[in-house]
């Protein structure tokens, strides 16, 4: 049984937790710095992007964890945590905009092919950003209308996806980052 | 069904993406702007914060949509917006204005005292006041995606929060021990949909994300809702109320995140200057309260 750990300071803290669990791994809500290193993996879930960073710089976990990911800490992120990964965190070679698909009223379901996956999954995409540049360090796994929207880094293991793969009962998005461990 | 549909999921999601941290009552772009830097994850815009409307009397209602843009413009956190209960037509203009979450709120003067919006008709996800179980039910069934406990807005005062959401949680708890064969009748007593009580029964929780609102003025405030069981926060007047409003903000998003650990909450309550002066909810008439407002 691995032990994954959900960055436990904003957002859909739960969801995630629920979904490591149906898996049968061990899920941690992880807000101190220690708890980088007794954790085989970590999920940043979605949320808000601002309120996630600003308060990671509060509590001394930033440069914790921003070098936890340098070191090869495997790592997913869903919606804000994409945002993260891409931006500050600095461990994933794409470029995002924040809310590219306009506000509230502009959210939406889908189902996406995946690879790596045998079926569709459905897929929320809640405020989401856009990924709009994908450089050679980085891998698509799925596309929404030609734009990229689930990415891998080629080296290591950090997966990032611009939906919500936690709001559905579909665990297949998160199995494919377990099994890659 | 409402429940099963795409829309209604979406909706749902966003409030997911809200739990576990603070919205706060904004009147201006440059108080939107602290709010954003302090940590919120979304503000609410409105003309006044409740203990103005409190003191100043009057028929409050939506805000001018000039304001609301402005707010809008301000940040990229989700932007929230009050109208008043059963006023559809406030509904629809701050639709029209891709509001992130309408607010069908008891702060405003209520435009119909018998019936809410119906809000499955809308693609904005709504927020509504409860006080116990059955008006939380009633609420969703009619299509709010998030409930938030009531308390008393503009007191500063947390007694009715803390009655309120503990009323909620009773019910919640009454309704997982109570044998299938007597859930018909505990809708009926509930005034509450019959689906909508059997779903609490069955997994213990409110179909939907469950905050708190109304009161709060501290950190402490803040981190005993979280610990009653509240998954997000909402702060009216505590913090632009306040001596120091930024410094204020941030304590309590800090305490939001750390409600179970004493030693950090006690840090982060220190030397915040003056909290908002409060308010005797005893020394309100009744025909005051604005937890009344709305069924």
């Amino acid at each position: 049984m691995k032990t994954i750990g959900v960055l436990g300071i904003q957002g859909a803290i739960e969801k995630h937790i629920e979904v490591v669990r149906t898996l049968g791994d061990r899920a941690v809500r992880v807000l101190e710095k220690e708890q980088l290193k007794q954790i085989d993996a970590l999920i940043i879930p979605g949320g808000e992007s601002t309120s996630i960073l600003s308060q990671l710089k509060w509590y001394d976990l930033f440069e914790p964890l921003r070098q936890a990911l340098q070191e090869g800490l495997p790592v997913f992120g869903t919606c804000a945590g994409l945002i993260l990964l891409a931006g500050e965190l600095d461990a994933l070679d794409v470029t995002v905009r924040r809310n590219a698909y306009g506000s509230q009223i502009d959210s939406f379901k889908t189902n996406l092919k995946v690879e790596g996956i045998d079926h569709e999954i459905p897929a929320f995409f809640i405020r989401a950003p856009r990924i709009e540049q994908v450089g050679e360090g980085a891998e698509v796994l799925s596309r929404f209308q030609n734009n990229p929207v689930l990415v891998r880094q080629r080296q290591g293991s950090c997966m990032a996806a611009a939906f919500h793969p936690e709001l559905t009962d579909d665990v297949s998005v998160h199995k494919l980052f377990l099994d890659n461990l | 069904m409402h429940f099963s549909s795409d829309l209604w999921q979406t909706k749902v999601g966003l409030a997911e993406m809200l739990r576990n941290g603070v919205i706060m009552d904004v009147t201006n772009a440059e108080q939107a702007k602290i709010a954003e830097d302090a940590g919120a994850i979304a503000v609410m815009a409105l003309e006044r914060v409740p203990s103005d409307i409190r003191m100043q009397g009057g028929v409050a209602r939506m805000s001018d949509p000039k304001m609301i843009k402005d707010i809008k413009a301000a940040v990229s956190i989700p932007v929230m917006a009050k109208c008043r209960i059963g006023h559809i037509s406030e509904a629809q203009i701050l639709e029209a204005l891709s509001i992130d979450f309408i607010d069908e709120s008891e702060v405003l003067t209520p435009a119909d005292e018998e019936f809410h919006v119906w809000k499955h008709d809308f693609k904005v996800p709504f927020v509504c006041g409860c006080r116990d179980l059955g008006e939380a039910l009633r609420r969703i069934g009619e299509g709010a995606a998030m409930i938030r406990t009531k308390g008393e807005p503009g007191t500063g005062n947390i007694v009715e929060a803390v009655r309120h959401f503990r009323m909620l949680k009773n019910g919640i708890h009454a309704l997982t021990v109570t044998p299938k064969e007597e859930l018909m009748t505990a809708a009926k007593n509930l005034q509450a949909p019959f689906e909508l009580v059997q779903y609490v029964a069955e997994n213990g929780k409110l179909p939907v994300p469950n905050f708190s609102a109304g009161g709060v003025a501290t950190p402490a405030d803040a981190a005993l809702m979280r610990l009653l069981g509240a998954e997000s926060v909402f702060v009216g007047s505590g913090i632009f109320k306040s001596s120091n409003p930024s410094k204020v903000a941030k304590a309590i998003v800090e305490a939001t995140t750390f409600f179970n650990d004493p030693n950090k909450l006690a840090a982060i309550s220190e030397n915040l200057g003056d909290a908002m002066q409060g308010l005797d909810i005893k020394q309100i008439n009744e025909k005051d309260l604005m937890a009344l407002r709305g069924w």
